[in-house]
């Protein structure tokens, strides 16, 4: 009797066992059909997010190749002020260098790293510079963030576009209190100044390194 | 399928007699990292409402297969691979509203309020009862939650509805009091959540017994049964 009650326990704790393991069979099934099923959209929503934030500083016009897919992988760059890896965009036209787009690290800003997205072309003119993170002051310094710009001459950040070091010498890449070029705001001088200085910094970076950089890991 | 009565007495339940944060006091942990301001609470407690509503849809349908014994594990998988789904079809197909709500769906584990309907209410009640259930627990949270970081913005910074803009392109945060207002840094830091959620406890609390005081000065017949 004993021994028949013991077998409907281990009968009961097998059966028990199977179903949860059916449970578990069928919802990571369902799980890995889901993933596998949305992997493709979200790879292309996760490459759109990425070509609206390039397109800000690039317009898509200026370059015909495979602009996600021509990335070099950087070293930690001090000049750019990056102390992690990062990647370098390069955009061609018809097979000739167009511009590099990269990211570059303001150190100093007034409430730590404020981090930008720069491109600049092959002639070493500035295409366009964003603001991808910063934790300026609300209403004060964050007008560096088109967004959040309410001036109506345009976006701040826009003045360095079109800027290059072959016309304009780097003692103007600075905010018009240090004897420079670019305006800035009463009340928050700390942020646009560090803002100018990385800009300056990654294009003479950007200079300096662009035959290397275009030419490397490409087959002659 | 479900009487209005019956309805009635879900949503009562869920928004107001058995509100998840004010009576079951339960998901105290996304509650105090997210209600710093309105925006963000409504976002979480929208979230929410969607898990729970196909949590609660999803455990009362297989609710004769699960065994008694191993029905946790069992509520824990559904209610995991679910919002692993939510998470994945989310960042596939609704990109623009993923970028907003996405860092809030995977708070959603940290809620024991699932759990607990999933196991309370959606594995004794039929698919459509449980469906609402869930919806409306969420939507109890939802006033709870946008009435609580609404409170907690306000006197820690004197604006109501920051963030609006990420949200719904165009708009703008609210600025209530004067932009002079030095801020008050309690009430946004954890413990600031706790008292006035403790407030908002006692308001609850507070009105309950004012409705009932009412209800036994006009019919003793009503207040006996809500006595029992």
């Amino acid at each position: 009797m004993s021994a028949a009650r013991e077998l409907t326990a281990s009968g009961m704790a097998a059966r028990t066992a199977l179903i949860l393991l059916l449970f578990v069979a069928v919802f990571t099934g369902l799980l890995s059909a889901v993933y596998l099923w949305t992997r493709p959209a979200i790879e292309i929503s996760a490459a759109k997010e990425k070509m609206q934030k390039i397109s800000e500083v690039l317009p898509p016009g200026e370059y015909d190749n495979d602009l996600l897919g021509d990335v070099l992988m950087l070293p930690p760059t001090p000049e750019l002020g990056l102390t992690e890896p990062s990647r370098l965009y390069r955009a061609r036209l018809a097979g000739q260098p167009a511009a590099l787009v990269f990211e570059a690290v303001a150190p100093d800003g007034y409430a730590g790293k404020i981090r930008l997205i720069v491109a600049v072309r092959a002639d070493g003119r500035v295409a366009g510079v964003r603001v991808t993170e910063h934790r300026e002051t609300p209403g004060l310094g964050d007008y560096i963030e088109p967004k959040k710009d309410r001036s109506k001459g345009g976006p701040w950040i826009d003045q360095f576009a079109g800027l290059s070091l072959a016309e304009v010498p780097p003692a103007d890449w600075r905010v018009k209190k240090d004897g420079g070029r670019i305006t800035y705001r009463t009340g928050a001088t700390v942020t646009p100044r560090a803002v100018a200085r990385a800009v300056l910094k990654a294009v003479q970076w950007a200079d300096a390194n662009r035959e290397r950089l275009f030419a490397e890991g490409v087959k002659p | 399928m479900i009487t209005a009565t019956e309805f009635r007495a879900i949503a009562n339940n869920g928004i107001w007699k058995q509100n998840s944060s004010l009576v079951q006091v339960l998901g105290m942990c996304p509650l105090l990292a997210v209600t710093t301001n309105a925006v963000n609470g409504i976002m979480l407690s929208l979230a929410t409402i969607l898990v729970m509503a196909l949590s609660n849809l999803a455990v009362a349908l297989l609710r004769n297969l699960i065994p008694h014994e191993i029905r946790i594990p069992v509520f824990i998988l559904i209610v995991a691979s679910l919002v692993t789904i939510i998470d994945l079809l989310f960042a596939a197909f609704l990109h623009e509203l993923y970028l907003v709500l996405g860092i809030f769906i995977p708070l959603i584990v940290t809620n024991c309020i699932v759990l607990a309907r999933v196991e309370a209410f959606a594995a004794k009640n039929p698919p459509l009862q449980s469906m609402f259930d869930g919806m409306f627990m969420g939507v109890g949270m939802l006033w709870t939650l946008a009435l609580l970081g609404g409170l907690r913005e306000l006197i820690g910074a004197g604006t109501l509805f920051s963030g609006i803009e990420m949200v719904i392109a165009g708009l703008q945060p609210l600025r209530l009091l004067p932009e002079s207002y030095p801020g008050f840094l309690l009430a946004v830091l954890p413990p600031g959540a706790f008292i006035l959620l403790g407030c908002l406890i006692a308001g609850k609390n507070w009105m309950d017994a004012r409705l009932r005081a009412k209800g036994d000065s006009r019919s003793p017949v009503a207040a006996q049964t809500a006595g029992r």
